[in-house]
């Protein structure tokens, strides 16, 4: 007989809400495959100063060319190769636009002689050293390059004369300096024209330089005994209060200070003087005084406003050429890696065909046939048809590691379409190389933009745009006298090259660790 | 066999794509108008009846009589009729055209002036090579075998610094310290061509520098990372296991077979650099091909421009399929169709 065995129904508990057999929640945050790239890239230090060159580089290129006071369009056909300056090193002998030079005694007063008259001292503090060599005195000094223009004989009308005048008196600064008599000029066909030469020349042709017993030239300056007011104000005075003075014979005389000319008036000024006039008072473009950080090119052109000018023009070049290369690579690339078969076949063709055409060709026959517009749209067209392919077949080899993989099948299985598969499943699995790709896409564009100017192929410069490349191409040809001209770019490109090889590289192993260490 | 048709498919296709390019280059370029400057001196009359005679053009209208004559208008031939009597000229003379607006070249066959610019650009990149591949293999052996010790440390900087250096910046550095700074070396190359003379392999050597840093650098980095992989393989283990040294192994098995991705890249660089040196070529003056080609483009010397195309690509292809070839060759393992 079986016993009924009855368990009162209090006893019955549930299992699972006495011991918990389930899983803990995760604690950790959860970390998306970019962050995971993100902290891989940053323990890579030299990836990460590249980044950090590479942002400073961008600032450079967006900010300066707001901060200066010139235009790429800026020429001054005084002040070229016109040496860097800083006001910070102006009292060291180390950036502060002057040079060293060694000068026999003709030049060396020639100089000297210019800081006696104006202030404006060609011969930085007039400080120099004498030392003979091969019997000859020769004299060291600093030659600063924003005042060795010295003077120069300018044409006005009368009303710019007066109005020149009017500064001086106002601005208490002086602008025009004493006439030399044309009897006086130094005869020499170079020379003539000079308005440095003030002073007592002798010898054939007036180049010798005549000195007193204490060794300081010998002021030839046209005067006259009207005063000015009297002569229409042709001689009116430099500073309000010159007197004039008592000659030999006892007459009071004063300096003319301009000569009638068919048309109006010639002068003598100082150029600094005068270039600060004619930006402040009459051209008003915002430039107080010259000072160009970088130094001036040949043509007079301020490189530190070419240079950032052309900087940004490249960046915002390549990464606009990037993108389009990016977006039509990726399409491309994801067609025909997912697809494969006849439309590859067809496809890999016409890419093979059109990627073994080198660039300079296609820039070539573009710019042939498209010369009338702007070199710009060629150059952009050029790398865009050669550019993309590159994007394009990492995408093609991609898709073709992965599309025949499980997930893909489950995910065409549920119903998803060409489209979904393509964008969805499998095209974020090529964004790290295509990232990597574009990084070092980047420099090379930059660079290949800047052969092409510095060639001359290209000549991007035209108002308010310039190249890096067309900069070196200038300088190149003072290289042996201003070499600054072509130090400056050249820095930019090595350092741009460099942080982005960097940052690439760091990029692509930050994407792909399996890739680490393959090529260096 | 299965080489030789390897070889005859890759050639096929290379032959392929040179004449897709080459056509197309024709057609754009004939489609622009012939520039014939009229400079002083020079008989503009020759170069027309030139054209005309080489079928370019027809049915010139002239006017003036004796030594004033001159072309006020002429039709241009259908460009496939065009091309048609180019490829026949080609293949039945050898014949490529002649200098039309080039003022130096005015009249003279192409073919002739680019024989006479091509070994400048050929021998500096030969010297290029004979300094630039010794140097390169030795550091990168040296890195390699030295790896991640100090000396791998320093060859990785310089590495990363010359790659990163672009040949136009280094070309000018080279220029300025070596010779203008120190005076070792004339600042252009000599003219002349006289080019096995001492003082003419002087004044090549600033380009030749120029252009073998990058190259060393490049084959420093790839030798070290092929050597390095193929020095943690199994059988240098094995090798050490029975007995070979260290000097042994590494010359009998590892360099022989880390040469096998070297040497391929050897030979593209070296026709790589061919077509690279223009940068080189303009900073140095040095009278080769590069600077005919630029000044092709700058006269719009439609001639010197198709036989010049044809060259560069030809040379770009070449360095691929190179490439391909010598890895069959060299290593039977890597086959095209052994997917």
């Amino acid at each position: 007989m079986e016993e009924k065995i009855v368990i009162p129904k209090e006893k019955f508990e549930f299992a699972a809400t006495q011991d918990v057999t389930h899983d803990k929640s995760l604690q950790t945050k959860p970390r998306s495959s970019l962050h995971d790239a993100f902290s891989r890239f940053c323990k890579n230090k030299g990836s990460v100063a590249g980044a950090i060159i590479i942002v400073i580089l961008v600032l450079f290129a967006l900010i300066t060319p707001y901060c200066t006071q010139y235009s790429v369009a800026y020429q001054d056909s005084y002040f070229t190769t016109t040496l860097p300056k800083s006001h910070l090193f102006e009292n060291t002998s180390f950036w502060d636009g002057c040079e060293e030079k060694q000068y026999g005694a003709t030049s060396f007063l020639y100089y000297y002689a210019m800081g006696q008259e104006t202030g404006h001292n060609a011969v930085k503090n007039q400080e120099y050293t004498t030392t003979y060599k091969d019997g000859t005195l020769l004299y060291t000094f600093r030659l600063d390059s924003y005042q060795r223009n010295g003077m120069i004989y300018k044409n006005f009308s009368r009303e710019e004369y007066e109005s020149l005048q009017q500064y001086q008196t106002e601005y208490q600064r002086q602008v025009i300096y004493p006439m030399v008599p044309v009897k006086n000029r130094p005869a020499a066909q170079q020379n003539t024209n000079d308005a440095n030469y003030y002073f007592k020349t002798s010898g054939s042709n007036k180049t010798k330089i005549e000195t007193d017993e204490n060794g300081n030239v010998i002021p030839v300056y046209a005067t006259t005994t009207v005063k000015g007011e009297s002569d229409n104000g042709y001689h009116s005075l430099r500073i309000e209060g010159e007197d004039g003075f008592l000659n030999e014979d006892g007459e009071t005389v004063w300096y003319s200070y301009a000569r009638r000319t068919s048309s109006g008036v010639e002068c003598r000024i100082n150029y600094y003087e005068y270039y600060i006039y004619n930006h402040t008072q009459i051209l008003k473009d915002g430039i107080t005084e010259p000072y160009f950080v970088f130094g001036t090119t040949g043509s007079g052109q301020d490189i530190l406003t070419c240079l950032s000018s052309g900087a940004r023009f490249s960046f915002l070049f390549a990464i606009a050429v990037a993108v389009v290369n990016l977006v039509v690579g990726a399409i491309y690339g994801a067609i025909e890696g997912y697809y494969g078969g006849k439309i590859d076949l067809v496809m890999e063709r016409i890419s093979d065909i059109l990627s073994a055409v080198p660039t300079m060709i296609i820039i070539t026959l573009l710019k042939l046939h498209m010369g009338g517009s702007s070199q710009i749209l060629v150059l952009f067209i050029s790398f865009f048809l050669t550019g993309w392919i590159g994007m394009a077949s990492s995408t093609r080899m991609q898709f073709y590691r992965f599309k025949n993989q499980e997930y893909v099948l489950a995910a065409r299985t549920l119903g998803a379409k060409d489209r979904r598969v393509i964008w969805k499943h499998i095209f974020p699995n090529a964004i790290g190389t295509l990232i990597t790709g574009c990084a070092l896409i980047i420099p090379s564009m930059i660079y290949s933009e800047t052969s092409l100017s510095y060639l001359g192929i290209i000549n991007l410069s035209t108002g308010n745009i310039t190249s890096v490349g067309t900069l070196i191409a200038a300088g190149q040809s003072a290289l042996t006298t201003a070499p600054f001209i072509t130090m400056f770019p050249s820095v930019f490109l090595i350092l741009l090259m460099l942080s982005f090889n960097l940052f690439g590289n760091g990029l692509r192993d930050a994407f792909n660790p399996t890739l680490r260490g393959t090529e260096g | 066999m299965y080489m030789f048709k390897y070889v005859m498919k890759r050639l096929g296709l290379m032959i392929m794509t040179f004449a897709v390019i080459m056509v197309m280059c024709f057609v754009l370029i004939k489609l622009l108008p012939i520039v014939v400057p009229v400079v002083q001196g020079q008989d503009a009359m020759i170069t027309y009846r030139q054209l005309e005679a080489r079928g370019y053009i027809c049915n010139l209208v002239i006017e003036g009589t004796g030594s004033s004559q001159h072309v006020v208008g002429f039709d241009y031939v259908p460009i496939m009729q065009q091309l048609g009597i180019y490829l026949m000229r080609i293949f039945r003379y050898g014949d490529f055209g002649v200098g039309v607006a080039l003022p130096e070249y005015r009249n003279q066959p192409v073919w002739d002036v680019f024989l006479e610019k091509l070994p400048p650009t050929i021998l500096i990149n030969i010297y290029s090579t004979i300094i630039g591949v010794p140097i390169g293999l030795g550091l990168g052996i040296f890195a390699a075998l030295k790896k991640n010790k100090w000396e791998d440390q320093v060859i990785n900087v310089i590495v990363i610094l010359l790659i990163s250096l672009p040949s136009m910046v280094l070309g000018l550095v080279i220029q300025y310290v070596f010779c203008f700074r120190l005076g070792w070396f004339p600042l252009t190359m000599d003219s002349g061509y006289d080019y096995f003379s001492w003082s003419m392999f002087r004044s090549m050597l600033p380009a030749v520098f120029s252009l073998c840093l990058g190259s060393i650098a490049g084959y420093t980095r790839f030798t070290r990372a092929e050597l390095s992989e193929v020095l943690t393989g199994d059988y240098m283990l094995l090798a050490r296991t029975k007995g070979l040294t260290r000097g042994q192994a590494t010359i009998r098995h590892a360099l022989r077979n880390s040469m096998v991705p070297i040497f391929p890249s050897i030979l593209s660089e070296f026709v790589a650099v061919l077509s690279g040196s223009l940068i080189i070529e303009a900073m140095f003056s040095i009278p080769g091909v590069g600077g005919l080609y630029l000044d092709s483009i700058t006269y719009q010397d439609y001639d010197f421009f198709m036989l010049l195309s044809g060259f560069y690509t030809l040379v770009g292809l070449a360095a691929g399929i190179v490439v391909d070839i010598s890895y069959g060759f060299i290593d039977p393992r890597i086959r095209m169709g052994a997917k």
